[in-house]
């Protein structure tokens, strides 16, 4: 089964109407979800906020906003990201990222910037404990019965009691179980120390490669880490994240390239090439058991993704290898994730 | 002119005003609900859309309180979802200035304020319990007598970041030194269609007052008798001018309920059929716990009160429930039922809040408008006890009648809603 995603990224847009636009063009060409960035660096939305504004506007597409963990309160984001869920019917991602400069950590005047590895560290305690708070409701608590007058069961509520390296939790959550169970959580795994952190707690992981040996490497590693966790490898989807510029014509805009694959930039690998040959990239990739999809971000955010759907991906469900309509709902349903058993279910409170 | 009524929608909370056990009680959680209620509320012209917040489930005996609604999704991210499905409702989101760092919010809101061309509101609350401080990183770090201080500071420092872009989209650096927040940097949304986020404030104490005077576009009250009412707006509109405001820069909104009937009477009976259903015999017990700060599990709702003493400050409960003097109320509650012979689920029944306005829809047409123009309040927000159809009836038969007497809009004249509210855009303060 292909997994494709898209970044619905715009620099200096700022209206609803935009981001409305490409996330409906992404469920149009039946993509898995797409992906919106979020930093305190640069000028942007808040990222969670812009897909819950998304979220009723579509139906199918799975909607993932990074929420970074650095900076923000742990509580508060899993609470925001349980109710994506809520209000996109199951359809919620996150993608969690650090905020590593000391000018980020100037905007906030608590902590300093601490070196990475001791982020990612904190990441991964924050993936973890927002997975407790969406298992501190059992999904059977709501019972609203009358002659008892009790409208949960609290025995099906649970204090989480976490106590990380710099914070800790008592929970329950304030938001009822989401639809998922636990929302789709994405890390972007190309650096070593947030590949750690994906492996253990990823269900989703992002790799910046420019070739299919590479990123299949990657996987090969990140699946034997899985394992090394005690978590089945196969509940683990490694996509490709690629720039995808798809250029003016419909084949190669840069003769030779992009027949030729990706290569690196600065701003991580680049595609450029024609929507075909990038249906021939994906097809190939993919058959090599390289990866189990594709993470693209349009160089020019609009056209690319244009080319994206109307282009690529009907040629790719003509070969038999992408869905033509989603059977299912919910984005883990698109990415083949069962729903977790919730880990408290059966323990007192 | 008459003065013009304003009008909210609150959603049903986690209290036992919202009676769950109704067949007609539809989910507390899902989107749909939340859906309903805005639109009923954007067919009403109302000004707001109103969410609460809590961010610790409440406490009983040790033990998580079970017999209301528990459990409710993060406002800021339904109302972003609720923008897409409404087109000028003002959207509030209620949210703690304690557990919460002004460069975060201040973004999350300015965002809400661009998603929803110009509706946000933020209905800034100041709980900062330990209990509560348990989910959080800082803990439950701040004195009772600060939070004021940390709340007056956060919404000067969030109104700075608004203003750190220039109106014509230029983002320049801010920096802010202050007792609690000392940030600086760039913020990273442009200022928002509406200058500043609506800042919305609920609190009784006198220095919550003095913030509102101070600080806040409205004030969310718990009075609502008449003469209650009518105090408490003087005492606030008072308070304006030393911080060089007019009167009109703050409105007065009390929370209320309103149970509509046909008739007077069938009214009135079916007021008294709400709160026998708001206090099922499991609530009647919990709440006398709550006074007597004892366990009084073995008692039988449909019997007498407990003949002894309240036990003071004894913290069975934790989390939002406050009840003043309990010694002095026990002694009324015992006196109450001793003269009417009420059992202990009477006596709660009798002794409850009571809906604020019960009657057919023309007289409280008459009641809502004779409050407002006698400066009790400048309009209300309505808190219906079912989910999600608690307010149909009256946006169906009361809008009509507050619209025929010309106290209430019929249609939205401005798409902000500063300018639902008759409130300027702020100066911006480069
Ligand atoms: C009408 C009203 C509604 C309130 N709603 C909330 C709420 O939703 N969440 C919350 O944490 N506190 C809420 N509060 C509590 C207040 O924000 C405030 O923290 C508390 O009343 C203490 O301040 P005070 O001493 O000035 O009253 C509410 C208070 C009032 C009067």
């Amino acid at each position: 089964m292909l997994h494709l995603s898209a970044a619905v990224d715009q620099p200096s847009v700022y209206d609803a109407a935009s981001y409305v636009d490409l996330a409906r063009l992404a469920e149009h060409g039946v993509l898995d979800f797409v992906t919106l960035d979020d930093t305190f660096a640069r000028p942007g939305l808040d990222a969670l906020s812009v897909l819950s504004r998304v979220a009723p506007a579509t139906n199918r597409v799975g909607l993932v906003p990074t929420v970074t963990t650095t900076h923000t309160e742990p509580f508060h984001v899993q609470a925001a990201v349980a109710t994506l869920d809520w209000v996109s019917r199951g359809r919620a991602g996150w993608r969690l990222d650090v905020s590593t400069t000391e000018g980020e950590a100037r905007l906030f005047g608590r902590r300093h910037a601490a070196p990475a590895e001791e982020l990612w560290r904190e990441a991964g305690e924050v993936a973890d404990v927002a997975a407790r708070l969406w298992d501190s409701w059992e999904d059977d608590a709501e019972i609203r019965d009358v002659p008892t007058g009790r409208f949960i069961d609290r025995d099906k509520l649970h204090h989480v009691d976490f106590e990380g390296s710099g914070f800790s939790v008592k929970g329950p959550s304030i938001v009822p179980r989401p639809p998922q169970g636990h929302p789709v959580r994405v890390v972007d795994a190309t650096e070593g120390l947030a590949r750690r952190t994906a492996a253990r707690y990823a269900d989703v992981a992002l790799v910046r490669v420019a070739n299919a040996a590479q990123a299949g490497a990657v996987r090969d590693q990140l699946r034997k880490e899985a394992a090394r966790f005690g978590r089945n490898p196969d509940g683990l989807r490694v996509l490709a994240s690629l720039l995808a510029d798809l250029g003016d014509g419909e084949h190669a805009a840069e003769p030779g390239h992009g027949g030729g694959g990706p290569r690196q930039t600065a701003q991580g690998p680049l595609y450029r090439g024609g929507p075909v040959d990038l249906a021939e990239l994906i097809a190939s990739w993919h058959g090599s058991g390289a990866v189990d999809g594709f993470h693209l971000t349009p160089a020019a955010p609009r056209r690319d993704l244009e080319r994206l759907v109307n282009g690529t991906v009907p040629l790719l469900q003509h070969r038999g290898l992408f869905r033509t309509f989603y059977p299912g709902s919910t984005l883990r349903d698109h990415l083949g994730l069962a729903r977790p058993a919730n880990q408290y279910a059966g323990e007192a409170s | 002119m008459t003065k013009q009524i304003h009008l909210a929608a609150h959603f049903p909370g986690v209290n036992n005003t919202t009676v769950w056990a109704d067949p007609r009680s539809r989910s507390q959680i899902e989107f749909s609900s939340f859906e309903h209620l805005a639109r009923t509320a954007e067919r009403g012209l109302f000004d707001f859309f109103f969410l609460a917040e809590g961010l610790r489930l409440r406490e009983h005996k040790g033990r998580i309180h079970d017999l209301d609604v528990v459990g409710r999704p993060e406002s800021l991210t339904v109302l972003n979802a609720l923008a897409a499905v409404t087109e000028r409702l003002g959207l509030a989101a209620t949210v703690n200035a304690t557990f919460n760092e002004p460069y975060e919010l201040a973004r999350r809101l300015a965002t809400l304020d661009h998603l929803s061309g110009g509706r946000a509101a933020w209905n800034v609350v100041t709980s900062s319990d330990a209990f509560t401080g348990e989910n959080f990183r800082r803990g439950g770090f701040l004195d009772r007598a600060d939070r004021y201080t940390r709340a007056a500071e956060f919404v000067a420092t969030a109104r700075e970041l608004w203003d750190s872009w220039t109106p014509d989209g230029l983002s320049r650096p801010f920096a802010h030194r202050g007792r609690h927040f000392d940030i600086a940097g760039e913020f990273t949304v442009p200022r928002s269609p509406q200058g500043h986020p609506v800042v919305i404030q609920a609190g009784d104490s006198d220095e919550g007052r003095e913030f509102a005077a101070a600080t806040a576009d409205v004030i969310f009250t718990r009075q609502s008798s008449l003469e209650a009412g009518k105090a408490f707006y003087a005492d606030v509109k008072r308070r304006l001018a030393k911080y060089g405001r007019a009167h009109g820069d703050l409105k007065i909104l009390p929370g209320v309920s309103v149970v509509l009937g046909d008739t007077a009477a069938d009214a009135r009976e079916k007021a008294a059929e709400i709160r026998r259903r708001q206090t099922s015999p499991q609530t009647a017990l919990l709440t006398l716990e709550q006074i007597w700060g004892a366990d009084l599990s073995s008692y039988d709702p449909d019997g007498p009160l407990p003949d002894f003493d309240p036990v003071p400050d004894s913290g069975i409960t934790q989390g939002r429930t406050r009840r003043g003097d309990t010694v002095a109320i026990a002694e009324k509650w015992r006196a109450l039922a001793q003269e009417k012979g009420l059992s202990i689920r009477q006596t709660v029944i009798e002794a409850g809040g009571r809906q604020s306005f019960v009657g057919t829809p023309q007289a409280i047409a008459a009641e809502l408008d004779a409050f407002v123009q006698a400066d009790a309040a400048d309009g209300f927000i309505l808190v219906p006890h079912l989910t999600p159809g608690g307010l149909d009836e009256f946006v169906d038969r009361v809008v009509p009648l507050l619209q025929e007497r010309g106290v209430f809009r019929t249609e939205y004249e401005g798409s902000t809603l500063r300018s639902h509210l008759g409130l300027a855009e702020p100066a911006w303060k480069g």
